[in-house]
């Protein structure tokens, strides 16, 4: 579903990704770990597209991506949870919070509320709709954050640190999740009981380079 | 949110139609700045005044807000006395007071004064995010209604930016005393603030591409006219007239 070929990208110079190659396939489930600023979300950001690498290819759904158009295309299809909720959250409700993704996917009102409500059922937020998304805790702004990933019904999943700074409750809710679910998804942590529960491989980014670890 | 402190409440003015609202303030405001007559002003008064005590809001925040607006005003006062030609009245070395630039300061006073208490009562008891989606409702060009979204969402996230950097400070000990390292500190506190409010405005907008952001935002709520919409539509509309007519 992923390519990821000889990828190379600096940041002031300073090398974070030197000849990456990397591949994400239909039904797995990926951890990367890797010591701060070794470019994980780097990584995450440039299948996204939100950065440009410098050099190398990036192939997603089969087809190599380069522009923004091109991105704009994989965008619903591919989930990205920000580490920072508070940069996913900008409307003003959950209830449209969550309905941005599939309004922008093209879906009517009433299949948006539908979409909405299921994926807060999901998640155990039932009855969240009319509360003010800058006004919620910070659990539960993680997992409305997560409601308005699911919501584009997905096919692969970035979650960045998706349990990090979250109380042992929450984070084994969102780890439930993941272990139930049918999900492909790229999972960034550094709680390793999190990743052998929730992962089937496991790479390590130092250094510019990627190795598989387990 | 200070900014919102007249939504919070729940009254039929509250519930009006934001439609209905956003179309009878225009209007209203309109008639009472075009209208040159004193009487009309007068008259116009009783409008807001109506609506104020319809919507049972603070009398007392409202002319707090009253106040903000006149400080402007006062700089008014400070010039067109002496700057609109007609006769003199009163003679202060070279400056001398019009009879003309006084009461053209007083029209503009009471006209402010008129418009700004209709604008709070009408447009100030909606959530600003009601309003926006009314404005698009009503056909108003998606760029402007991106712009002014846009324009309130981000002067939240920096006022929240703001208490940040503020409190990262205080809380080690930082007092605010008449000196260079105080100045500095507020310069610092002020980069800060623009490169983070800066950073974070571009997460935002990553965030929301990730999500199919394509440059338009769909409107989840759908604004059914009620009776009383009619009413006050209906009412407003009547007030307006009659203030054509009364000049």
């Amino acid at each position: 579903m992923i390519r990821l070929r000889n990828l190379r990208f600096k940041y002031n110079s300073h090398p974070i990704l030197d000849g990456v190659d990397f591949a994400v396939d239909p039904g797995d489930r990926i951890g990367l770990v890797g010591p701060n600023g070794s470019g994980k979300t780097t990584l995450c950001r440039i299948i996204m597209g939100l950065l440009k690498p410098e050099a190398g290819e990036v192939e997603i759904f089969g087809k190599k991506r380069t522009e923004e158009a091109d991105f704009a295309e994989i965008r619903g299809r591919i989930g990205y949870l920000f580490q920072d909720s508070d940069d996913q959250l900008f409307c003003p409700t959950v209830l449209e919070d969550v309905a941005f993704g599939p309004l922008n996917l093209g879906k009517s009102t009433e299949q948006a509320r539908r979409i909405v409500s299921e994926t807060l059922d999901l998640l155990e937020l039932r009855g969240y709709e009319q509360r003010i998304t800058y006004q919620l805790s910070g659990g539960e702004k993680r997992l409305v954050s997560l409601a308005s990933v699911l919501a584009m019904e997905p096919e692969v999943l970035i979650l960045d640190e998706p349990t990090s700074g979250l109380d042992e409750e929450t984070s084994e809710r969102i780890a439930n999740l993941l272990t139930a679910s049918r999900f492909t998804y790229i999972l960034i942590a550094h709680d390793m009981e999190l990743l052998t529960k929730t992962t089937n491989k496991t790479f390590k980014l130092k250094r510019g380079a990627l190795s598989q670890i387990v | 949110m200070h900014i919102e402190e007249f939504a919070l409440g729940n009254s039929s003015i509250h519930n009006l139609d934001p439609r209905v609202k956003i179309v009878a303030a225009l209007t209203f405001s309109l008639i009472v700045a075009l209208n040159g007559s004193m009487t009309t002003c007068a008259v116009a008064f009783c409008f807001p005044l109506a609506l104020i005590l319809a919507a049972r809001i603070s009398v007392k925040k409202v002319l707090a807000r009253l106040l903000a607006v006149n400080v402007f005003i006062a700089m008014l006062w400070l010039c067109l006395p002496f700057t609109v030609p007609g006769e003199v009245i009163y003679s202060l070395g070279p400056l001398s007071i019009s009879k003309e630039g006084i009461i053209a300061a007083f029209s503009l006073t009471l006209k402010s004064n008129v418009i700004v208490l209709a604008v709070i009562v009408l447009l100030g008891t909606s959530r600003v995010f009601t309003l926006i989606h009314a404005m698009s409702h009503l056909g108003v060009p998606d760029k402007l209604v991106h712009l002014f979204f846009f324009c309130f969402r981000y002067a939240q996230v920096i006022h929240e930016e703001y208490h940040r950097v503020i409190n990262a400070a205080k809380v080690r000990g930082f007092r605010p005393y008449t000196n260079i390292r105080t100045y500095r500190t507020y310069a610092y506190l002020l980069g800060a603030l623009l490169v983070k409010s800066f950073d974070r405005s571009h997460r935002i907008m990553a965030a929301m591409k990730c999500r199919g952001f394509k440059g338009k935002f769909y409107i989840l709520d759908d604004y059914q006219m009620k009776s009383f919409d009619y009413l006050l539509a209906g009412s407003s509309l009547a007030f307006v007239l009659a203030l054509l007519v009364v000049r």
